[in-house]
């Protein structure tokens, strides 16, 4: 059988279960839509611009990037995680994953002392 | 098998209607929601090919991580304007004149190319995560040390190019 | 898998280890730094290679050359590479110092703590002896100079710049890596020695063989600006800072090199019938566009990067020799044209006047002559240089590549190359009428320089000197070249 079988079929289950969600209400849910109700209310005029998108800060595209980083990085750490059980080479993958966590915490400590981490 | 049969089939035709969404969807969200749902097939698919790393390599890298990514993109960019862009009829010819080219190509190299020779494991053998770890911790321990310098280079590049304080 | 780690492995890949430590180093030392202490972290930075070049010395002739599980060849052949390199990033350290302080760079250490990352991925490219290695060599190689093209951040070309060459520079790593897949599917493995093993075997199929040779050179020429892959060069040299420029068109450009010229003689050797022809047709295409693209261009940088592209071609001839004494022929070009390169930017970074950007129209360098004869001097050595006129060093780079190239009966080939050299004499030669010939326009402030002094001095010695007694060099490079 294929292997986390059991995972699979979870996640069919949540994506019909999320789908039908989705397709029960557009058929059952009123549906009453008009012009004013559906354009964005900006102080009562009306909209100008981009209203409707809002402003977005380029922060949250370092955040976003600073993510994907570290992401990578825990990926790595599940192999390791499932092989530290091994005797014979555990001590020595051990070190190995220290040395890539800290090349990479350097560059944690170098983004916090940047002020890549603060908001304001 | 027949079960794992028509998996196949349902995770592929999935895959293949929410990939033609995602080219022909005026609004770039609903196309980055169907690109979420493609992703997904194709981790689902690694998954009956007995590789269950790679479909969580495929979640947590492509949409976990890369799909967010495409969502700022797409807040930074203006969505009215990306969806009013269309392709002008005229150039509509030269489009499916390169399509069907690169149709015929990828035929032959699969059908005349020989590609069913190649075979890189076992047919039906489960590629472990142990196996992936083992490998990738002793035979390839210089690559992967090479790795978290090429992460700590794109994460300096990317505060490099956000943060200009001077001082 | 049996798997031995030894401290032999450490001591093999020690230079690297030296790098990217001290790279590590200096992005510490720079939070650290106030802004006009900045160049500190340009000091450590060559303090760092210079104990990299130390470790490499101690590996020469190794007896062991394979390290890390057959990851990284430590041959003389990537030593040789590696010391040009070291060359490289040293002298591209000392042209920052003062060019950073002019443009208003000097607050970010990160601009020379970049460089020397990227030359952790240069010296990974010209050991690699894996197509995994190698491929995040270049990666580790690139991604800095991404973002060093864009350093100069108010400047929108230098965005539109950098953002060409990362987008190329993405479509190209795919169409690598797509070439590299395949070879894998061929041949189960991606050992270089291993592949040569597989292909000279000779059961697999010859399609997919093609299209991955393609997929691969044209992934590879990318990196190393040959002609239909060559259209970010333009933009990315005029926009990038002008240390940055030279940096790439020098360093990243000789390690594709190393890593083509390996990958197509160690692996695919067993093919040459199949890629010597697509090379060809590169190299010639890439000598023709860039030198006669070159006459049209009226900024310095760009006419440059038009050049480079055109010595590319040169250099890929050598490989389409395939022969060990090609192979040679291409590590003197590179080293040779390292120097007479980085001289030229020296030159063209001393024209800089403070405040607002000059010496970059070729216009600026009318009568320089006039006004300052011994800058003038050594400009006109290294275009000497670069257009391949006696007794100049490159003029001797071509010959070994000429020669290597009739040796194996490529008389056609031969024949182009020297075509295209004329051509080039043309653009050259220009700057130095305008030099010598032309009255001054304005006044020139150059900038005086320690550093950019040690600079040219070394570049000028190194061109005439290799230009003059190029045997014992040559020699060096013959013995370490691949394919004996």
């Amino acid at each position: 059988m294929v292997p986390y079988f059991s995972i699979l079929i979870m996640m069919g289950f949540v994506g019909i279960l999320g789908t039908a969600a989705l397709v029960m209400n557009k058929i059952m849910g009123p549906k009453n839509f008009y012009k004013d109700k559906l354009s964005p209310w900006e102080c009562g005029m009306p909209p100008v611009g981009d209203a409707d998108r809002g402003h977005f800060k380029v922060h949250y595209f370092l955040i976003a990037i600073l993510f994907i980083v570290f992401d990578v990085e825990t990926l790595f750490l599940f192999p390791w995680a499932v092989l530290l059980a091994d005797k014979t080479i555990s001590l020595f993958i051990f070190f190995e994953m220290i040395i890539f966590l800290v090349i990479l915490a350097v560059g944690l400590a170098y983004a916090w002392k940047k002020g890549a981490l603060d908001w304001v | 098998m027949l079960i794992e049969y028509i998996l196949f089939i349902i995770f592929a035709v999935i895959a293949i209607m929410s990939s033609l969404c995602v080219v022909t969807l005026r609004n770039p969200v609903h196309c980055a929601g169907y690109l979420i749902v493609t992703l997904l097939q194709v981790a689902a698919l690694f998954l009956l090919c007995r590789s269950p790393f790679l479909a969580v390599v495929q979640v947590f890298i492509y949409v976990g991580a890369v799909l967010v990514l495409f969502l700022f993109v797409v807040l930074l960019i203006d969505v009215k304007k990306a969806s009013m862009e269309i392709f002008k009829p005229k150039h509509r010819p030269l489009a499916y004149g390169v399509l069907a080219i690169l149709l015929i190509e990828t035929l032959v190299v699969i059908f005349v190319g020989g590609l069913e020779k190649i075979r890189l494991a076992a047919p039906g053998a489960e590629v472990k995560v142990e196996t992936i770890g083992r490998e990738l911790f002793t035979s390839y321990i210089f690559p992967f040390e090479i790795v978290s310098v090429v992460l700590l280079v794109a994460m300096v590049g990317a505060i490099v190019m956000a943060i200009d304080r001077r001082g | 898998m049996n798997f031995a780690f030894s401290i032999q492995d450490v001591l093999g890949v020690l230079p690297e280890i030296i790098i990217a430590l001290g790279a590590c180093a200096m992005l510490i030392l720079d939070l650290f730094l106030e802004r006009d202490k900045k160049e500190w972290v340009a000091y450590l930075g060559i303090f760092v290679v210079i104990l990299a070049a130390i470790a490499s010395w101690c590996l020469i002739n190794t007896a062991e050359p394979y390290v890390m599980g057959r990851m990284m060849v430590i041959d003389n052949y990537s030593l040789f590479f590696k010391f040009t390199f070291y060359l490289a990033t040293i002298l591209t350290l000392l042209l920052s110092i003062n060019y950073a302080k002019s443009a208003d760079l000097d607050y970010r250490g990160e601009f020379y703590t970049l460089m020397i990352f990227s030359l952790c991925g240069m010296l990974v490219m010209a050991s690699g002896s894996n197509l995994i290695t190698i491929y995040l060599g270049i990666e580790l190689m690139a991604l800095p100079i991404y973002v060093l093209v864009g350093f100069l951040k108010n400047d929108t070309r230098s965005n539109e710049g950098a953002m060409k060459y990362v987008i190329l520079g993405g479509f190209a790593s795919g169409l690598l890596l797509y070439g590299m897949s395949l070879i894998y599917g061929l041949t189960g493995t991606t050992d270089l020695a291993g592949i040569n093993a597989a292909l000279s075997a000779g059961t697999v199929s010859p399609v997919i063989l093609t299209l991955s040779i393609v997929l691969m050179a044209a992934g590879f020429c990318f990196k190393l600006a040959g002609f239909p892959f060559h259209m970010w060069a333009p933009d990315a040299y005029q926009a990038a800072p002008t240390p940055v420029t030279a940096f790439m068109a020098v360093a990243s450009k000789g390690a594709a090199f190393a890593a083509i010229v390996r990958v197509f003689l160690e692996a695919l050797y067993p093919a040459y019938a199949e890629w010597q022809m697509i090379l060809a047709v590169i190299a010639v295409l890439s000598m023709f566009y860039g030198n006669t693209v070159a006459i049209m261009q009226t900024n310095i940088k760009r006419m440059l990067a038009y050049s480079s592209i055109g010595h590319a071609g040169y250099a890929l001839l050598g490989l389409v020799a395939g022969t060990g004494e090609g192979s040679a022929a291409i590590m003197f070009y590179i080293l040779v044209y390292t120097l007479m390169n980085l001289g030229a930017f020296a030159v063209i970074i001393m024209m800089r006047k403070t405040g607002k950007v000059a010496g970059d129209s070729i216009y600026d360098y009318k009568g320089l002559a006039k006004n300052n004869k011994v800058v003038a001097l050594v400009m006109l050595i290294f275009l000497f240089s670069l257009a391949g006129i006696p007794p100049m060093a490159g003029f001797m780079g071509k010959l070994y590549i000429f020669m290597a190239l009739i040796n194996q009966g490529y008389i056609i080939l031969a024949v182009l190359g020297i075509l295209t050299t004329a051509i080039a004499a043309f653009f050259y030669i220009r700057i130095v009428l305008f030099m010598y010939m032309k009255e001054p326009e304005g006044e020139f402030d150059l900038v005086k320089s320690c550093a950019l002094y040690i600079v040219i001095a070394i570049s000028v010695i190194g061109v005439i000197l290799l230009g003059v007694v190029p045997g014992s060099l040559m020699e060096l490079a013959s013995k370490a070249a691949l394919l004996l």
